[in-house]
């Protein structure tokens, strides 16, 4: 579909991968897989990002969708070529804010809320800061973010605060080494 | 008026100069036989010669003199002060005209303005009295202005793109040094030059000194345009590393050039390369030893604040001096000595002493800055250095340009290939661009030995015809082309706290991408630093106090209620009067009012609000700012900017700290890659209490009910003043909610607990002196975890939010805080749900 570069070795790196996270050889990962990484349980967020890997309601995923999650962390391509009609790849800006935004938006309303923020914030801050401070904190991200003045950041307006400033200083949501292998991703669509 | 002002001045600074001038023949003729031959006798180095004959005490008196003239007495540092003084007016005069330095840069402008006072001084006295002489410079002017680079290095930057730093650093000016020495060379030898006496090694020699960029040229032009931070570093950084590299090809091709060409074998080739480095890191060593001794030094330097800040400035000029001793990079030296030190000596020292040491940085720093300009230009009006030789300096001019855009651009493309963020063209065009030649190149030129190199004063003639071309021309038309090619520049705005979480969110999600796909970085070295930094580093350099975050998040929070303070006192006075400060009463009426009209109207609910403190405590929160809500609304603005660098610390302070992104292989071997302990412990718990919370719900993935409607809580808050509303509804949640989360987080970081409780919305330890007798209980948050876990029943909680009611826990100031507050309130009023709550992984751990 887009950019077929498959590298095998790469792909099946991922391939190895998978399956060590999946110890029963059922085909496809479930929660408790994730978990077992031992390193995701100190990362803050970690429990977002693995359900980012599940569609809501399903609890699984297999091989092909596991490639789909991470393609997001591909590099974005500066100059590829820009067909009409064709779905942005999972490795464009839009889709990697997207996928952010998903990070907080729990609800999948579309909408951050308040709530949401400070459930994000209140995972990300060490203990010492008081709920009290948390609540100012997030009070003024919403602020700064919130254009439309509706109390919630909408995606739009998740799009404008973030990456705009951040400018090429800062590698949106890019991985390395996931340079090449998942742009295989439209291999397993089609295989 | 403000012009006749500045004539005034300029002709003041006229007289100055040609008294100076008329001066200075006198002067000259009785120091020159004393000196050694040179006619560029400087300040510095005809004092030394100064002391043993003063004419005052020449002649036997035959009487009392009542006062005597003494000029030779004090010449030296009398003309170093006068120097100073003039080089600052001419700065002073210069920046009065603030609408010519957008246009042209000051550097450039103080140039002009050391022409001028070097005409006068040549037309005194038709021969060049002053000039910058290489130990003036490299000994009391140049160690400054590296020093503060170091001191005000964003380390983080220039870490980051230190692999870039020195390749442009290293080869770019090794490249650099060849191809102008060689290129000039086969001009030689083709014909272009004329009859000149130069050898290959001698343009060699050539090329090594006018191969590096200027740090100070750089600052002094890049820092009036603004480019982005990461072109900026990069410009920045290459110019004050390979000022060791220039040093040593200096020190090297000197060495070649009195060896003579026969004489350097492979042997010799091979000796000049290992010096290179043992220079570079020596140096840098150096540097680092002295930094750490700063460190040192200022951990115990509590009863002697007054001079803590010189121990910065000493030692930094003492790691100079030393690495000058040892022959090793004395600029490296100095600049890693005032980049390891930053972190530890701002943590140690007292604020103020912080603040003298940053103030008294930039005024030596600029003010060296200045006064070498001034001399660059001086030291050109000089008939003896001006040897003309078109082909020479032209070529040399040429050569210069274009290979510093050709090293670039190779060097970019080659990077460019390791780089997850390209450099892109635009970007390397500012980099050739801004390859700017200074006093550095100057200083080496008029070091070089004239019984060695027969055509010394064409050389020294050429750099400084590079430097004023450089600084001059392109610093003039560097900030046209920025603009022209839409350069990206630095982002004025301040970084928005919506950023930094997302920025944190990025960085937690790549961490957890790296983990989940198992990729592995490469950036071990870093990483192993950072574990060890945090691990001995950090204890042993920095107090005690200074490591505890607490006491750190306390001073943060100590200094935004004193800006606060001032903010509120100012406004008052702006207002004639701080009037409602003392007006306590009203603020006390009100309370009794509302304290007697809810226990008139619900008693039950008093009854019940006695124990839930925070209901009554936001119940008391609202209404204050109708005490002073117009001084409210005219605070905002201002409090607004405070506030927002409160949380800004607040969250620089206690975002959990994402792993390095990238780990190398042997990192896998062991689990413990988060450096802090605590910090993963805390946030293990935190994930083990939300999958019971999943767990128990039974499902995956289920979203929290939505509970805020935000518009309907609007009007409800606006109610909440008239009271009555308050009642059930937000009652015994609202507490359990800010209960269950302060338990832990909020009594472990702050000494004075019931503050918090107190209402009013007292947050703010700092302002309660007269809380000070509640025994400070320092426990950190992974204890106070433990502490309640142990615990389960937690029989303390009522006990803890329960609030004395008295007078003596509202604080002084506490309309201000509150008025602060009240702009949260809305926040606090709709996070506070009314039907259940989200599950609160917080309550959770208390009944694990």
């Amino acid at each position: 579909m887009f950019l077929i570069s498959v590298s095998a070795a790469h792909l099946l790196r991922l391939y190895e991968r998978f399956q060590f996270l999946d110890k029963d050889n059922r085909g496809h990962l479930r929660p408790e897989d994730f978990e077992a990484v031992l390193e995701l349980s100190e990362n803050p967020i970690g429990d977002r990002i693995v359900e980012a890997f599940f569609k809501p309601g399903q609890e699984t995923v297999d091989f092909p969708s596991f490639v789909r999650v991470l393609a997001h962390f591909r590099p974005t391509e500066k100059n590829r070529n820009r067909d009409k009609g064709q779905p942005d790849p999972a490795n464009s800006r839009t889709r990697k804010l997207k996928f952010a935004f998903r990070l907080y938006d729990r609800d999948r309303d579309g909408k951050i809320s308040r709530a949401e923020l400070l459930q994000v914030l209140r995972e990300m801050l060490g203990m010492q800061v008081t709920e009290e401070q948390l609540q100012s904190i997030a009070e003024r991200a919403i602020q700064e973010a919130d254009l439309d003045k509706d109390g919630a950041i909408s995606f739009d307006e998740f799009r404008k605060v973030g990456p705009l400033e951040l400018g090429s200083a800062f590698i949106l949501l890019t991985v390395r080494h996931l340079n090449d292998e998942v742009s295989s991703l439209s291999y397993w669509r089609s295989g | 008026m403000g012009s006749r002002w500045r004539a005034a001045l300029f002709l003041c600074l006229l007289m100055v100069a040609s008294s100076l001038a008329t001066e200075a023949p006198a002067h000259e003729t009785t120091e020159i036989p004393n000196h050694e031959g040179t006619s560029t006798g400087n300040e510095t180095s005809t004092g030394s010669h100064d002391d043993g004959h003063g004419d005052g005490h020449g002649a036997p008196i035959t009487t009392l003199p009542i006062v005597t003239w003494k000029w030779h007495h004090v010449t030296a540092p009398y003309f170093v002060a006068l120097w100073v003084l003039v080089s600052w007016l001419c700065k002073l005069v210069i920046e009065a005209n603030h609408h010519v330095t957008t246009y042209i840069p000051e550097s450039a402008l103080l140039i002009c303005f050391g022409f001028i006072l070097g005409g006068m001084i040549w037309g005194a006295d038709k021969v060049q009295t002053f000039s910058l002489t290489p130990t003036t410079f490299f000994f009391y002017l140049l160690p400054q202005v590296i020093l503060d680079a170091g001191y005000a290095m964003p380390n983080k930057l220039f870490f980051t793109n230190m692999g870039a730093i020195l390749v442009y650093a290293i080869i770019g000016t090794c490249w650099n040094a060849a191809t102008l020495g060689l290129s000039l060379w086969g001009c030689h030898q083709g014909g272009a030059m004329g009859d000149i006496d130069i050898g290959l090694l001698q343009y060699l020699l050539f090329g090594s000194l006018m191969a590096a960029v200027d740090p100070v040229a750089v600052i002094a032009v890049f820092e009036q345009v603004h480019v982005n931070e990461v072109l900026f570093i990069l410009v920045f950084g290459e110019s004050l590393l390979n000022d060791g590299v220039t040093v040593v090809l200096f020190n090297v091709f000197d060495a070649f050039v009195s060896l003579g060409g026969g004489a350097i074998d492979a042997k010799e080739i091979v000796k000049g390369i290992v010096s290179f480095f043992v220079v570079a890191f020596g140096g840098s060593l150096i540097g680092f030893v002295f930094g750490l001794l700063v460190a040192l030094l200022t951990r115990c330097t509590k009863n002697i604040q007054i001079i803590e800040p010189g121990f910065i400035f000493v030692l930094g000029y003492l790691s100079y001096l030393t690495a000058e001793m040892l022959s090793l990079s004395a600029i490296l030296s100095i600049l890693f000595c005032g980049m390891c030190c930053q972190k530890y000596i701002n943590a140690n020292m007292a604020e103020t002493s912080v603040e003298t040491v940053r103030y008294a940085m930039k005024v030596f720093a600029n003010g060296s800055e200045t006064i070498i300009f001034v001399f660059l230009g001086i030291s050109a009006i000089d008939k003896v250095i001006w040897v003309w030789n078109t082909g020479f300096i032209l070529l040399t001019l040429l050569f210069i340009l274009v290979y510093r855009f050709i090293g670039v651009f190779l060097l970019t493309w080659i990077l460019n290939k390791f780089r997850l963020v390209p450099i892109d063209f635009v970007d390397q065009v500012i980099m050739g661009y801004g390859g700017l030649r200074g006093a550095v190149a100057y200083g080496l030129a008029v070091l070089l030995d004239e019984t060695k190199i027969k055509e010394k004063n064409l050389m020294v003639c050429t750099t400084l015809i590079v430097v004023y071309f450089t600084v001059i021309f392109q610093g003039l038309t560097m900030k046209p082309l920025v603009q022209w090619l839409r350069v990206k520049r630095a982002a004025h705005v301040d970084l928005m706290l919506i950023e930094k979480v997302q920025n944190k969110v990025f960085e937690h999600a790549l961490i957890a991408i790296e983990d989940i796909s198992g990729q592995i970085g490469h950036n071990y070295l870093m990483d192993k630093w950072k574990k060890f930094e945090e691990k001995w580093m950090s204890w042993i350099l920095m107090k005690p106090s200074a490591r505890k975050q607490q006491d750190r998040l306390f001073t943060v929070f100590h200094q935004l209620n004193l800006k606060d303070a001032m903010q509120y006192v100012n406004e008052g006075e702006r207002r004639g009067s701080l009037e409602f400060i003392r007006n306590e009463s009203a603020f006390v009426d009100f309370k009794k009012k509302f304290g007697k009209e809810f226990s008139d109207a619900m008693p039950d609910i008093m009854a019940d609000m006695d124990d839930d403190e925070d209901g009554a405590s936001s119940m008391r929160r609202d209404p204050v700012p109708s005490v002073s809500l117009e001084m409210h609304e005219q605070n905002m603005r201002g409090l607004r900017g405070a506030e927002e660098m409160n949380s800004h610390h607040l969250l620089e302070q206690h975002l959990y700290k994402g792993r390095k992104q990238h780990r190398h292989k042997f990192s896998r071997s062991q689990f413990g890659i988060n450096q802090d302990e605590d910090e993963v412990q805390e946030i293990f718990q935190r994930t083990m209490r939300n999958r019971l919370e999943s767990f128990k719900s039974g499902k995956m993935g289920v979203a929290p009910p939505k509970t805020i409607t935000k518009h309907a809580k609007r009007e409800d808050q606006q109610k909440m003043p008239n009271g009555k509303h308050k009642g059930y509804q937000s009652g015994d949640e609202d507490f359990e909610f800010s209960e269950g989360n302060s338990a832990s987080g909020y009594d472990a970081s702050f000494p004075v607990r019931p503050s918090y409780i107190a209402g009013a919305g007292i947050v703010n330890p700092a302002f309660m002196p007269d809380l000070e007798d509640w025994s400070p209980v320092h426990i950190p948050p992974w204890l106070a975890d433990a502490e309640l876990e142990e615990d389960p029943v937690a029989p303390s909680e009522r006990a803890q939010v329960r609030l004395p009611w008295m007078r003596g826990h509202l604080h002084r100031l506490s309309s201000l805080r509150s008025s602060t507050r009240s702009e949260e309130q809305p926040g606090r009023r709709d996070q506070l749900p009314p039907p259940p709550p989200p599950p609160r992984p917080d309550r959770e751990e208390d009944r694990l």
